[in-house]
């Protein structure tokens, strides 16, 4: 497979290394010479020292031909804008962003990159898993973001304890696949009756979210 | 008619001015205050310090709902997110862009954003007035191809309103 990665950091630099390690051909772009310089010492020539954004150097470091691009600059402007013009002026299958202003990921979304990898959200993600909420989890985000695996923590008070997932309206779009309980992962049965201190993991869209958790949880308030 | 202007520099400034002296509302961001002392000083709109890629910052300083939205910044990039943020999220009715990279200009006229070429347009003033052959490369482009309809909608075909020197709402 032929990844373009935009970005020499520290993101980018480890990203060509490992994808090198497993055979891929890779090309990283990065504008700083002294750094395009150094990443060439230790990579060989994979390098080419330009702006990732300018449409001529994107092509010149083979966008054309690339199954994938990955822009992973510390900026979402440069970023938004090689997945862009990978996307609709190469032709590139597949695109990849870092974001890192979690309320750019919808406009990311909307705009066309097809995948988007945020930082600031995952380490948000995992305090969140540390505190006892009332609100559904993420655990992970599937299919560029459309979908997700989430957790629901049921509570004394949640509306489908003493009930089976038979008893409840799960929203379109969505299906609730395994309940942990006492520590212990469980297929979800038909006859399995909720209790408090059940976690539930669900798949849906993210659309999906406040139904479910009005149906597991209780409305949010 | 509500203008937003993101870039107080020079054309920022004297696009803001005149808007303000034709009776439009105005609002100016600039992450820089200093850059408001390019304002009159009998400049009405409002200025407002902050990131205009900042959806946040751009609600905060009353960008939603514009009729114009002009993404002026040094940088292509910048304004090219907050151009598809203020069509996308925030209602704006028109924008253009400056994205001084020609071919970056080409690509997003095709995804349907105004676009301004400070590049072109200055190499081809220069050619024209010394007689030489012109670059050959659009300076103002419209909107060309759409991708989204809503920016179909939002921008219709020329890139700068008709209507600009002349007020016609409050």
């Amino acid at each position: 497979m032929f990844v373009l990665v935009v970005g020499g950091g520290k993101v980018g630099y480890y990203l060509a290394k490992e994808l090198i390690e497993s055979g891929h051909e890779v090309v990283l772009m990065e504008k700083d010479r002294g750094r395009a310089e150094q990443i060439a010492d230790e990579l060989g020539s994979i390098v080419v020292a330009h702006d990732g954004c300018e449409g001529r150097y994107l092509g010149e470091a083979g966008a054309n031909r690339a199954d994938i691009v990955t822009a992973v600059t510390g900026d979402d402007e440069d970023n938004l804008v090689i997945c862009q013009m990978a996307k609709h002026h190469f032709d590139v299958r597949r695109t990849i962003a870092r974001v890192n202003n979690p309320r750019n990921e919808a406009l990311f979304r909307h705009l066309g990159v097809d995948e988007i990898i945020s930082p600031t959200r995952m380490v948000l993600g995992s305090i969140e898993q540390d505190i006892p909420v009332h609100e559904l989890l993420h655990l992970a985000a599937l299919g560029g973001g459309e979908l997700e695996i989430i957790e629901a923590h049921l509570q004394v008070d949640s509306p489908a304890v003493g009930r089976t997932p038979g008893d409840l309206t799960i929203p379109e779009g969505c299906s609730l696949f395994a309940v942990v309980r006492d520590g212990n992962p469980l297929p979800l049965r038909p006859d399995h009756v909720f209790r408090t201190g059940d976690k539930v993991i669900a798949i849906g869209r993210t659309e999906c979210e406040e139904l479910l958790h009005e149906q597991l949880i209780g409305s949010s308030s | 008619m509500k203008t937003v202007i993101v870039g107080c520099g020079r054309v920022g400034a004297v696009l803001a001015d005149t808007l303000d002296r034709a009776g439009h509302e105005v609002i100016v961001v600039d992450t820089s205050t200093a850059a408001f002392d390019r304002l009159p000083a009998s400049f009405g709109g409002n200025a407002v310090r902050g990131d205009g890629t900042d959806e946040g910052v751009l609600r905060r300083a009353g960008a939603a709902d514009a009729d114009l939205f002009l993404a002026l910044t040094e940088g292509d990039n910048r304004n090219v997110i907050m151009a598809q943020l203020a069509t996308e999220e925030l209602g704006a009715r028109r924008i253009v862009a400056k994205v001084n990279d020609p071919v970056r200009a080409a690509a997003y006229a095709d995804l349907g954003l105004a676009t301004i070429c400070r590049t072109t347009l200055m190499a081809d003033a220069i050619a024209g007035f010394l007689g030489l052959p012109m670059s050959g490369m659009p300076s103002v482009l419209p909107p060309g191809d759409l991708h989204h309809a809503r920016a179909h909608r939002a921008s219709d075909d020329a890139p700068v309103p008709p209507d600009a020197a002349a007020p016609q709402e409050a």
